[in-house]
């Protein structure tokens, strides 16, 4: 792969699914119906 | 008779339903074609700016209206005013979808089952025109339109005993022990197939097709509306499944982080759709010795014609091929399951019925329409119908909900005011822009340009008489709405808007 696509690809999954794993830490952090109930 | 409103068992157990009816099959079949004909990785721009500005806003505002008002659409739209038809309308849309959605389901089923054997053969474009009996788009109405297929007609009949089964055995019970399988399932499958695809040769020249930005096309405007449109299609929104779904979480609930988190869980499927999809067509590309844009399809193309074809020449191809088919099954049923629900719990809001009979004449009802579908002119009935009930019914439910709201009621101050005091982060003022300004010009330019594009040339050159049916469709759930508006309820939640307007 080169590297403007490589690039490209971890922007769009670490954008993705660190938005999610830092709104799922959020939700265990401070609520009190947390995600893992 | 009064039934106490179900609840969710947890939050998770909602964020899953809420992601299931999400994730459908255009997360598999059409987010990755989208993003590769519109400038690749530059895409992702236009993707994430409109997920940012009306995806989750209007995820938040369809969160807190079913959590706020805890109704069905009707009986929400009801409370806030005359507006019950408009949420008859985001329901019958829903109906229809059902309907045609569940013949889709159908065939991804078959297509399970013909993965071992390889059934499709060498051609498996000629093989789909054979499974699904297509016959003259130019006669499609001949012969009872073409005949029942009963190949489709078997999985359609197993795929509506499914739904049945887990809407039956209510919100608890049934949709959220559904969804807390077929989702960590359909991301294990996904994430399977997606190391399967970067593990074969020619991977790299499909994640390049997908990936390398192409930023030219990040000033044109059409990729801009692309990206808002695969937004909007994608979320379950403005037909009535969020808003359905939001009514079942108890009164203590989050709104804001639950939209973020459902929205964000959506869109990362799809690019690991994406990756596991163009690695796959590399391959295939590889093989053959022909370029990426000559194997690359989305929609019905890829998943029944090109898939099978890559499937043939890949090592352990009936395996993945199994795996493939599944993934549509569950991506596929989870959101036909809601699709349902939300017509089933207006049905039983409106006319007070128990949830079981409600789901009794839902899923009855919705099946024997879906016959329709599973005849020789199935697939071309099913385009058009998909067509027009997606750029005309749900796109125009969504403008119309955000001016109801944001410029008719001007509630949206109120309800980020509730929201922010239930939820785990507040939102500011610019939820309110997104929703009353972006949100309606976006939807509005989308809108206009599709008739424009309607008007100048036939929708996939269809004779006319079948486009009539698509544009009957969508003026007739609007129709629909209002009838339904005008019925008397006896449930007393409608009844003290009924009484209102009396005294009036």
């Amino acid at each position: 792969m080169n590297g403007s696509a490589i690039a490209m690809m971890l922007f769009g999954l670490v954008f993705l699914w660190g938005g999610f794993g830092l709104c799922v830490n959020i939700a265990n952090k401070k609520s009190t119906q947390k995600f893992t109930d | 008779m009064e039934e106490k409103r179900e609840q969710w068992m947890s939050r998770s157990g909602f964020i899953l339903a809420a992601v299931g009816s999400a994730i459908g099959l255009g997360n598999i079949w059409r987010f990755p074609y989208q993003a590769y004909s519109d400038g690749g990785g530059a895409f992702l721009i236009p993707y994430f700016f409109a997920l940012i500005t009306a995806g989750i806003p209007l995820l938040i505002l369809e969160f807190s209206l079913g959590h706020k008002f805890r109704g069905s659409a009707p009986l929400t739209f009801s409370k806030l005013g005359k507006f019950e038809w408009f949420g008859w309308w985001q329901t019958a849309v829903a109906f229809v979808i059902a309907t045609y959605y569940s013949v889709i389901v159908a065939w991804a089923m078959a297509y399970t089952a013909f993965a071992i054997p390889q059934t499709w053969g060498p051609k498996p474009g000629d093989f789909l025109g054979t499974y699904l009996g297509l016959s003259d788009p130019s006669k499609w109405y001949a012969g009872g339109f073409g005949g029942l297929q009963w190949k489709v007609v078997v999985p359609l009949i197993l795929v509506w005993a499914i739904v049945y089964f887990v809407l039956s055995r209510g919100v608890k019970g049934g949709i959220e022990k559904a969804n807390k399988i077929f989702m960590p399932a359909l991301f294990i499958l996904i994430i399977i197939m997606a190391i399967r695809g970067i593990t074969l040769p020619g991977a790299a020249d499909g994640l390049n097709a997908l990936f390398t930005p192409d930023w030219s096309r990040i000033t044109d405007a059409s990729v801009w509306v692309d990206a808002y449109g695969q937004i909007f299609f994608s979320l379950s929104i403005a037909f009535a499944i969020m808003i359905t779904y939001a009514s079942y979480l108890p009164k203590k609930s989050d709104i804001n982080n639950n939209a973020f988190i459902t929205a964000f869980a959506n869109s990362g499927f799809s690019l690991l759709a994406g990756i596991a999809v163009f690695s796959t067509i590399g391959f295939m590309a590889n093989q053959q010795g022909i370029p990426i844009d000559q194997v690359a399809k989305g929609g019905i193309g890829l998943a029944f014609t090109v898939f099978p074809e890559i499937l043939n020449r890949m090592p352990m191809g009936q395996i993945i091929g199994v795996l493939f088919f599944i993934s549509l099954v569950f991506a596929g049923l989870s959101s036909l399951i809601s699709i349902v629900e939300a017509f089933s719990a207006a049905v039983s809001d409106k006319f007070n019925v128990p949830r079981k009979k409600a789901v009794n004449w839902a899923v009855g009802v919705a099946a024997l329409v879906s016959l329709l579908f599973a005849t020789g002119s199935g697939l071309f009935l099913l385009d058009t119908v998909d067509h027009f009930i997606n750029n005309y019914g749900i796109a125009f439910a969504g403008l119309f909900e955000a001016i109801f709201l944001g410029w008719v009621l001007r509630q949206t101050k109120q309800i980020r005011t509730y929201n922010n005091e239930l939820s785990d982060f507040k939102i500011g003022a610019w939820w309110d822009v997104f929703l009353i300004v972006i949100t309606p010009v976006v939807l509005g330019y989308m809108g206009i340009q599709n008739l424009i594009h309607e008007f100048s040339k036939p929708y996939s050159g269809y004779p006319s008489s079948l486009l009539a049916v698509g544009w009957v469709i969508v003026v007739g759930v609007v129709v629909v709405g209002f009838i339904l508006q005008a019925m008397k309820s006896i449930n007393p939640e409608f009844a003290v808007r009924q009484k209102k307007e009396d005294v009036a």
